[in-house]
């Protein structure tokens, strides 16, 4: 430790995930000393960027394992749509642009690709897969990381950032249960959101958010967020909210990752605790609809909602990690979930009368759709009738915060008296600047690549 | 790690809820052909595990990726739980499987076996000295090295034949095509389960680091093993078929064949041993580690040995080297359906059993 205190840094990079991987090694490049200060273990390093598997890319014809071209107006278009509008354009365009020339940076410096897995057919356009995903990717950076010479630390906790006359001049951290003061010429901050701080999400949400399950990694706890916010750093996206979806309710509180989804909403009825039906669980594509289900579910009685399913449906989806609970009786599966046999047995079989005949095809929007029901399940509705019955437990799954700090086209941080001299974000830390609401599958790996390259470069160039 | 599985988890069965959640996860398809395999199925029986246990080559390319090793509550650690998986089928498969959890777990028994194959060359060229003959016939001759070497070549296929019908009925085997075979060995020339597939390499040596080291090293053995095995068998069709008996000269289909193919087979092995000191052991099965170990050095003895016999022709070294190389070789023999020998056949059927599958 004491090797870190007596170095003065060129870059001290505060989160050691994706973009601040990214930002680290662009530094490394032009010859700057760096140190990524990493809260996790090693074993954990990486932030949530060891649950991801894929980066969404603009390219204009076959790109490594991409297909076809995916061009600037058609990705905006996509960000648009899922975020209403709420979105920086000039930002999100030039993220999108620069998002090409990425793909090949991250195959340079160690990143391989796959096609898209089985079951994810509808991306291999547009997201490229990383081979053995995210923690596969963030295994290589910290490799390349540290062929040049960066320097890393582990359960290295940031706790406050020093800041004199618009410019950052040391920053402490807590390593081995003793907090130092370590200086650095330039600052990256990319230490993600606040998503694994229940206190705070709880403080946004109100107590139902101690009910939500977090996706990710714990360590994504806010600390250096909170402590920017309170000296004024200037903000982007609503403190209030965050992106959510519907998983295993038997899943981890944290670090579920992938392996936690379920896939069976639209093939299936879904209730609440009551036994009632709450929403059209067939308005769309599971890839469109899947972000929607967890705000949905966490405005449900006790956060938690359950999936129902007959025998018809079990090969229809994803596998899942946990069995579903099974019996051969919808009042036996309702005891076995613990919610109202009486009542389930009424929403089944009223959903049941309102279905109607029809071709069901499981990979289109089919049309098959209940008649005087509601809500209404659009497509796929067909009878729950075919014993085995099936149940799972869906809660939401938190997977990132929107408020974040507000950068501008080079990733630099404002503070109250407008932009800080030595100070840049990356990743999700700073994604509230173009992701306002919603979520677009593998585009947090792209803003994070993008404007952690732009952080390391501008650092590198400030301290050359 | 160790395979730190609750003990109401037989190894199949933990081996299922690894593969379960995998198969939830599917990241890591592009590394090899289990993954593919897995994602074909959505249950496990106790046959699937089995054959994917056999379809795993251990390049660690999945541990180093997954995001649910230990210390995450999922402990998955596939390489290990499927080498586990391996290392129990082979011993359950061979007549009798005592023999192969001697083999297969201890190195000392291995060195043993060597000893007893040394020791009993030693006699037969001291108590049957040939009253002619020549180059190693003046030893031994041609008669008695039938008598030893046909049935301890033939006893051990014989034995293979036997744990591979049991290996082929438990994974539901069908009949073998030519098309199988063909994508099998294509495979297996490739050793593509050991390439990474875009990863360009294992994770073996060093850690999470792609490397090729151990694909060439194993490469350098299989090829070196193989044209060693050409060497013998061209020397058979020679005597047999055209009356041209050893010694042959340099310019000859054994020597061609076996001067190369030892010097591969020696250097592949002694690679192979480096490369195993330096991965680690908690992904590999931990209990066989000194038994693999012991066969890597035995494969490369028959290929230094051999060699050294070359290296002494006409010297008087030649009768010991003799008893040497070929004591050598009796234990390689004798011992292979109990050794990690086994792995190749084994590896070979898993193989032609997925070309089966994929193209069902």
């Amino acid at each position: 430790m004491s090797d870190l205190t007596q170095t003065l840094w060129d870059l001290i990079v505060v989160g050691g995930g994706n973009a601040g991987l990214c930002a680290a090694i662009e530094a490394a490049e032009t010859g700057a000393r760096v140190l990524i200060l990493e809260s996790a273990p090693k074993a954990y390093r990486g932030g949530n960027s060891r649950h991801t598997r894929n980066f969404r890319c603009m390219h204009q014809g076959p790109l490594s394992v991409l297909t076809g071209s995916y061009e600037e107006e058609e990705y905006f278009d996509d960000l648009l749509r899922v975020t209403k509008g709420k979105t920086d354009e000039a930002l999100a365009r030039m993220t999108i642009r620069a998002s090409e020339a990425c793909l090949p940076w991250m195959e340079a410096h160690g990143v391989a690709f796959q096609k898209s897995l089985s079951g994810t057919l509808s991306l291999s356009r547009t997201n490229a897969f990383f081979l053995g995903g995210g923690k596969a990717l963030v295994n290589a950076y910290y490799n390349t990381a540290q062929d040049l010479g960066v320097t890393v630390a582990y359960d290295a906790e940031v706790t406050h950032i020093a800041i004199e006359d618009n410019a950052f001049t040391g920053l402490d951290v807590t390593l081995d249960g003793t907090t130092t003061r370590l200086k650095a010429r330039a600052l990256v901050l990319a230490s993600g959101g606040f998503q694994a701080d229940l206190d705070w999400l709880a403080d946004a949400w109100g107590p139902a958010a101690r009910n939500f399950l977090i996706r990710g990694t714990p360590y994504n706890r806010g600390v250096v967020l909170r402590d920017m916010l309170d000296q004024g750093a200037q903000s982007v996206g609503d403190p209030t909210q965050c992106h959510a979806v519907a998983i295993d309710g038997r899943a981890p509180q944290y670090d579920g990752g992938i392996v936690t989804r379920l896939d069976c909403v639209p093939f299936s009825v879904v209730v609440n605790k009551n036994g009632e039906r709450f929403y059209d669980e067939g308005e769309d594509v599971w890839p469109k609809r899947y972000a929607i289900w967890g705000r949905l579910v966490a405005a449900q009685p006790e956060q938690v909602a359950y999936c129902i399913i007959d025998a018809k449906s079990i090969h229809d989806f994803m596998p899942s990690v946990y069995p579903p609970e099974t019996a051969d009786t919808i009042d036996g599966l309702a005891q076995k979930l613990g919610i109202s046999g009486a009542k389930l047995r009424d929403t089944i079989e009223t959903f049941n009368a309102a279905c109607r005949e029809g071709e069901f095809m499981p990979t289109e929007l089919d049309g098959l759709a209940t008649e005087g029901l509601s809500p209404p399940k659009t497509n796929w509705a067909r009878p729950i009738t075919q014993a085995p019955f099936y149940g799972y437990s869906l809660r939401p799954g938190v997977t990132f915060t929107y408020l974040g700090l507000r950068v501008d086209e080079t990733a630099r941080v404002s503070g109250p008296a407008g932009p800080l001299d030595n100070v840049w974000s990356a990743g999700e830390m700073m994604a509230g600047s173009i992701l306002g609401e919603g979520y677009l599958a593998g585009f947090g790996m792209t803003i994070g690549t993008v404007f952690g390259r732009i952080a390391g470069q501008e650092a590198a160039a400030h301290v050359a | 790690m160790s395979l730190d599985h609750p003990p109401t988890l037989s190894l199949t069965e933990e081996a299922r809820r690894q593969v379960e959640i995998c198969n939830a996860c599917r990241y890591c398809e592009g590394y090899c052909s289990v993954f593919p395999a897995i994602t074909r199925e959505r249950a496990f029986a106790d046959g699937d595990i089995t054959q994917l246990a056999n379809l795993c080559h251990n390049c660690r390319g999945c541990y180093y990726a997954c995001q649910y090793t230990e210390p995450h509550e999922f402990a998955l650690n596939l390489p290990a739980v499927l080498a586990e998986v391996r290392v129990d089928g082979w011993e359950r498969f061979a007549w009798p499987g005592a023999l192969a959890r001697v083999f297969q777990t201890s190195g000392v028994s291995l060195a043993a076996a060597l000893v007893v194959g040394i020791a009993a060359l030693f006699w037969a060229i001291s108590a049957l000295t040939p009253t002619d003959g020549e180059g190693f016939y003046a030893y031994l001759s041609h008669a008695a090295m039938v008598a030893i070497f046909a049935p301890a070549f033939l006893f051990p296929l014989a034995v293979i034949a036997v744990g591979l019908r049991r290996y082929w009925s438990e994974v539901g085997g069908t009949r073998i095509t030519g098309g199988d075979l063909k994508a099998a060995l294509g495979d297996a020339a490739r050793l593509k389960n050991l390439s990474g597939g875009a990863a360009k390499g294992c994770n073996y040596e060093e850690g999470d680091r792609y490397t090729q080291a151990r694909r060439h090293a194993h490469h350098a053995v299989m090829y070196g093993f193989l044209l060693c095995f050409a060497s013998t068998s061209s020397g058979t069709l020679l005597h047999y078929g055209f009356g041209m008996e050893a010694p042959y000269g340099l310019f000859s289909l054994p020597k061609l064949f076996g001067i190369p193919g030892g010097i591969l087979l020696t250097l592949g092995a002694v690679s192979l041993a480096w490369l195993k000191t330096k991965a680690d052991r908690a992904l590999g099965a931990p209990s066989v580690w000194g038994g693999e170990m012991a066969f890597v050095g035995l494969l490369g003895a028959t290929g230094a040995t051999g060699l050294m016999l070359y290296a002494a022709t006409g010297t008087a070294l030649v009768a010991p080297l003799l008893a040497l190389h070929l004591g050598t070789v009796l234990a390689f023999f004798l011992t292979t359906p109990y050794s990690k020998m086994v792995h190749g056949f084994y590896r070979l059927a898993a193989l032609i059993r997925d070309a089966q599958i994929r193209t069902r």
